[in-house]
């Protein structure tokens, strides 16, 4: 039993990562390929914030009397990581706006017919 | 208590990946990447990094949410059928996968006091940064003085992003106002719009300026401000929020935002140190620090806040334009 505890968190992370991972390859659409990317992403952030939970610790922030505290760095590198994330999807989604206003459609397989057209 | 709250957390994560897999139904898809980034938000908390949750569930479950709703509006809800065969990605992933799980197995044991990444760097964080920053939130301090200029970095990749939005998309703005926007016929949603904008207002300022002492920060508030005005767009129509906050103000106030980031550090090099080295902005060290800290914390919140609410009308004039036609 303590032997899943102890790695079931990074378990975890790799099936999200492979969830994610699959969707990005297997999907024809490419807003469900953003959101593949997005669930790939967060499996990043989890294993981080899992690597730098100490047990019995609390969240780091000052507080009398406690001397156990989780690990602030990996926070700090995530926290910047999430709205750069967002920057960036929402960059990857305006591409996927200008690919539906020329080709007319955002499946995969059917606008790569079309690339004689434009 | 907390390991069986992660057991199941986690679990319910790895259920909703997995229904997104299988969905065919887009906006159903995008429904179900909020209540994942919602749960991730949760596992954050569980896991100590207040911080993160806070920034996941206004950006991860908010913003990205609306964004990929704008995107659906222009694109279709629905997803057609797959050409691809699933066979070949399914065995990469596993394969991917199970060279991961056995990687895992080399991994230190979770929630360990020894192991190596609490030996580097973070045993001074945590013990000095209090007396060297004045500060109790540890998180802030790392964010916004230790690592000021990753941080500065970060807010230009911000910036750019909104960018490479507008050079891609851009902002019309409608000409003709009789365009049918927002929800008009409902009074309810109107009244209650009202009551909740000033208030999220205020808790972005709250988040803005007690990020010091708590969890939050300029990234969380900008987000947060951001949701208030869009909120304002969905309920009361496109138009009227331009007339608040024109895109052309919403530019001058992203650059604004990164221009007081760097000015601080050009300041603290006037002073003698190095750059965005807060010591010096003040006789007293830890006063200084004090002054950067917020100073920076509104650039970013600034930006932040200036470069979401510029996406948002990207993809949202975007929509309002391809209902006319």
């Amino acid at each position: 039993m303590n032997f899943i505890l102890d790695y079931y968190n990074y378990w975890v992370v790799v099936f999200l990562m492979m969830a994610g991972f699959y969707i990005v390859i297997s999907a024809n659409n490419l807003v469900k390929k953003i959101v593949g990317l997005n669930v790939f992403q967060t499996s990043v952030f989890m294993l981080y914030i899992s690597m730098g939970k100490v047990s019995g610790g609390t969240a780091p922030i000052l507080v009398e009397g406690v001397t156990q505290y989780s690990n602030p760095l990996p926070h700090v590198l995530i926290l910047t990581a999430i709205v750069v994330g967002v920057a960036v999807t929402a960059v990857g989604l305006s591409l996927i706006v200008r690919i539906k206003r020329a080709y007319g459609t955002v499946e995969e397989n059917e606008f790569e017919h079309k690339d004689d057209a434009i | 208590m907390a390991e069986l709250i992660d057991l199941v957390l986690l679990a319910m994560l790895a259920l909703t990946a997995l229904r997104i897999i299988f969905l065919k139904d887009l906006f159903a898809v995008v429904m179900l990447f909020g209540i994942y980034s919602f749960l991730s938000a949760l596992i954050f908390i569980n896991l100590d990094a207040v911080d993160v949750a806070f920034t996941e569930a206004s950006v991860g479950a908010g913003i990205s949410t609306v964004l990929m709703l704008g995107t659906l509006a222009l694109t279709g809800r629905k997803e057609k059928k797959n050409s691809h065969s699933s066979l070949l990605p399914l065995l990469v992933v596993t394969v991917t996968g199970a060279a991961l799980i056995y990687g895992t197995l080399d991994m230190p044991p979770f929630g360990d006091p020894d192991n190596p990444v609490h030996q580097h760097v973070a045993p001074r964080y945590i013990e000095e940064s209090p007396q060297e920053i004045g500060l109790p939130n540890m998180v802030t301090s790392v964010l916004a003085s230790y690592r000021a200029f990753d941080t500065l970095g970060e807010v230009v990749v911000v910036f750019a992003a909104a960018i490479g939005v507008l050079a891609l998309l851009g902002i019309r703005r409608k000409k003709d106002s009789d365009l049918e926007s927002g929800l008009k016929e409902h009074k309810v949603l109107h009244v209650i719009a009202k009551i909740v904008i000033p208030h999220v207002i205020l808790f972005a300022l709250y988040v803005q300026f007690h990020g010091d002492f708590g969890p939050g920060g300029g990234f969380q508030a900008g987000v947060i401000a951001a949701a208030a005005f869009i909120l304002y767009a969905l309920v009361f129509g496109l138009p009227n929020t331009l007339a608040v906050a024109s895109p052309k103000f919403l530019q001058w106030m992203a650059s604004f935002g990164v221009l007081l980031y760097a000015g601080v550090g050009l300041v603290s090099m006037i002073k003698g140190g190095q750059f965005l080295d807060y010591n010096k902005l003040a006789a007293d060290p830890i006063a200084g620090q004090h002054y950067g800290i917020i100073i920076i914390e509104l650039g970013v919140g600034i930006t932040v806040f200036a470069v979401m609410l510029s996406i948002f009308y990207a993809f949202s004039s975007q929509a309002e334009r391809s209902n006319v036609q």
